[in-house]
């Protein structure tokens, strides 16, 4: 085990994907953090004086508003870096919920099989034939829209993945050899399954934790565009989106820059995920 | 075979028992459905006039048999804020969202499995890069912002296709390419990884050695066991299509089943919201299980075991 961790930092070194991904997400991340350092102006101060000013490669471009003015005179760029923090908070929110629940209902249903694994089964199908955004939205709308709620709902939402895959590699370690050890010397099943089947399956939860964060943050952005996921004045990359809908026409820088951070958060959550997939995974294809 | 037919017919009517009850009970996820109709301004009095009226002071097995019980005969409920069946409705706006995403469905497998097929025969190649490209793009740009600036870009600057609505067919054009391009990555990836195991196998080769040419291997051989893994997926991704449709059709302003949806939510019609969710988690249900079942007719192995 203890080799694992000097080799996956070389072959990621080798990974141009997980490399590039790794590299801005760390930056993301660091924006995130560093939100009230880096942000010029405060996100939700309005100056009804300065409404819809255009970002610097416009003409009328004002020096103190790098990326111009929403409608309501905010400072975008601050915006836009204040959003990272919502984007990553929902996503990391969801995943420590959905994560947990699926985690612990795949490890059951693959150590234990039987009818556990029957019943457990089946709560995956009849998760997955639910259509996510409808249940999500009506159950944000009726919950009372609140970050708290959406990263309920999410959580309560999206632990299908986590489950499959846990489930999976339970039922190909239960009869390792060394499991079957732990068994004959009267281990107890909480430790068997959460202190040695658990840490061996890392990788595989760390694949699964990128794909579902970036499928949690376009999920966040959707319901937000919608009206139905965080509140205004939360600057949301989503709800900016919506925002900027109104003046599509005339100003469509609006919603081009903070889909754009949207696609690029999500792009490198993708690549870092792919690559550590194609790193940690068996062999390649 | 047959019990293999009867095993997957009874989990899929168990899930759809369970499906029913969940969107029953999303209706109490705030607690009283009637003062979520009466709204938070709603006065003490009206909620309690809606309470009866809707018989939500009956206990919960005795609403949920009542609806279920309605809803296998075909009658879903009334409408509050229409005030006619919700069934008269959802078929009014059926149409619309059944189109898009059937047409949807059909672009993204016309491009994305001879893509995937193209990407496997080569990988590395420089089809297989541009397949990659088109992947990891499509799966990071939010289908609803595509939408808005494709709106910006076509629509309002070149002014090819008309903003919103579908009155005519041109309406069709821009959120038919959002769409499609939503589902294709996850159909070419298997595509191509399937294609790409298919290739590796003996009677693959032994196809090739024996002379026969690259096009009859994959139309004859290898495309027959690639598509096997892509019949559960296509199924998933039109399922997926259809309930997806709801931010895209608000953006296009399409009126169709989601924007129906979004707005009921918003007036807090409830009836129309949990029918909608039922009548999609029952179709996703339908279509794995024919999949499924499909797949079982295409690939022997299957049906033994499980």
């Amino acid at each position: 085990m203890e080799t694992t961790r000097p080799s996956v930092w070389r072959k990621m070194r080798g990974n141009t994907g997980a490399l590039i991904g790794g590299t801005l997400l760390l930056l993301i991340i660091l924006i995130a953090v560093l939100a009230p350092l880096l942000a010029p102006h405060d996100p939700i101060a309005q100056d009804l004086t300065r409404r819809l000013l255009p970002p610097f490669w416009h003409d009328r471009a004002v020096p103190e508003h790098l990326l111009g003015t929403d409608h309501l005179g905010r400072d975008y760029l601050s915006r836009l870096i204040y959003g990272a923090r919502v984007s990553l908070g929902v996503g990391l929110g969801v995943i420590l919920v959905s994560g947990t629940i699926g985690i612990t209902l795949g490890l059951i249903a693959g150590y234990f099989g039987g009818w556990i694994d029957m019943v457990i089964s089946f709560a995956i199908t009849t998760r997955l034939s639910l259509p996510i955004v409808l249940v999500a939205l009506a159950a944000v709308a009726l919950g009372g829209a609140s970050l708290t709620t959406l990263i309920t709902v999410l959580g309560f939402l999206l632990w299908d993945r986590f489950a499959v895959v846990t489930r999976a590699a339970a039922q190909s370690l239960r009869h390792q050899e060394f499991i079957l050890g732990l068994r004959a010397i009267g281990a107890s099943r909480a430790r068997i399954l959460f202190l040695e089947i658990l840490p061996n399956m890392r990788a595989t939860i760390l694949v699964v934790v990128s794909l579902e964060v970036a499928n949690v943050i376009l999920l966040e952005a959707a319901l937000s565009f919608l009206g139905l996921g965080v509140r205004p004045p939360t600057p949301s990359w989503g709800l900016m989106i919506s925002e900027g809908r109104d003046n599509i026409l005339f100003d469509p820088w609006l919603i081009a820059l903070p889909g754009s951070a949207l696609c690029l958060l999500v792009l490198a959550v993708n690549l870092f995920g792919d690559g550590m997939r194609d790193i940690t995974g068996p062999a390649r294809k | 075979m047959l019990s293999f037919i009867s095993k997957r017919l009874l989990v899929a009517l168990l899930v759809c028992l369970t499906v029913s009850a969940l969107s029953f009970g999303l209706m109490f996820v705030s607690g009283d459905p009637a003062i979520a109709i009466a709204g938070s301004g709603g006065r003490a009095e009206d909620a309690e006039a809606i309470r009866q009226a809707y018989g939500f002071d009956r206990p919960l097995i005795v609403q949920y048999l009542d609806w279920i019980g309605s809803a296998l005969t075909g009658n879903l409920g009334q409408s509050i804020y229409f005030n006619v069946p919700v069934t008269e409705i959802i078929g009014n706006r059926a149409g619309v969202t059944l189109t898009l995403g059937f047409i949807s469905f059909l672009v993204a497998l016309v491009i994305a499995v001879p893509l995937g097929v193209a990407a496997a025969l080569r990988p590395n190649g420089w089809i297989d890069r541009i397949a990659l490209v088109i992947a990891v793009s499509g799966q990071a740009i939010p289908s609803f912002w595509l939408g808005l600036m494709a709106i910006v870009v076509f629509g309002v600057w070149y002014g090819w296709v008309p903003i919103s609505g579908a009155d005519t067919w041109q309406g069709y054009i821009l959120p038919v390419i959002v769409l499609s391009y939503y589902a294709i990555p996850e159909l070419m990836r298997i595509t191509r990884s399937g294609m790409i195991d298919v290739l590796a196998t003996d009677y693959v080769r032994a196809a090739r050695a024996k002379g026969l040419p690259m096009h009859l291997v994959i139309s004859r051989h290898a495309l027959r066991n690639a598509v096997l893994p892509l019949v559960s997926l296509a199924a998933v991704q039109l399922g997926q299509l259809l309930s997806g449709s709801i931010v895209i059709e608000s953006v296009f302003a399409l009126n169709g089943l989601g924007r129906l949806a979004w707005e009921s939510l918003l007036r807090s019609d409830l009836p129309v919201v949990q029918a909608i969710i039922l009548i999609l988690s029952l179709l996703y249900v339908v279509l794995t299980t024919l999949a499924d079942i499909l797949n079982a007719v295409l690939d022997p192995r299957l049906r033994g075991g499980s």
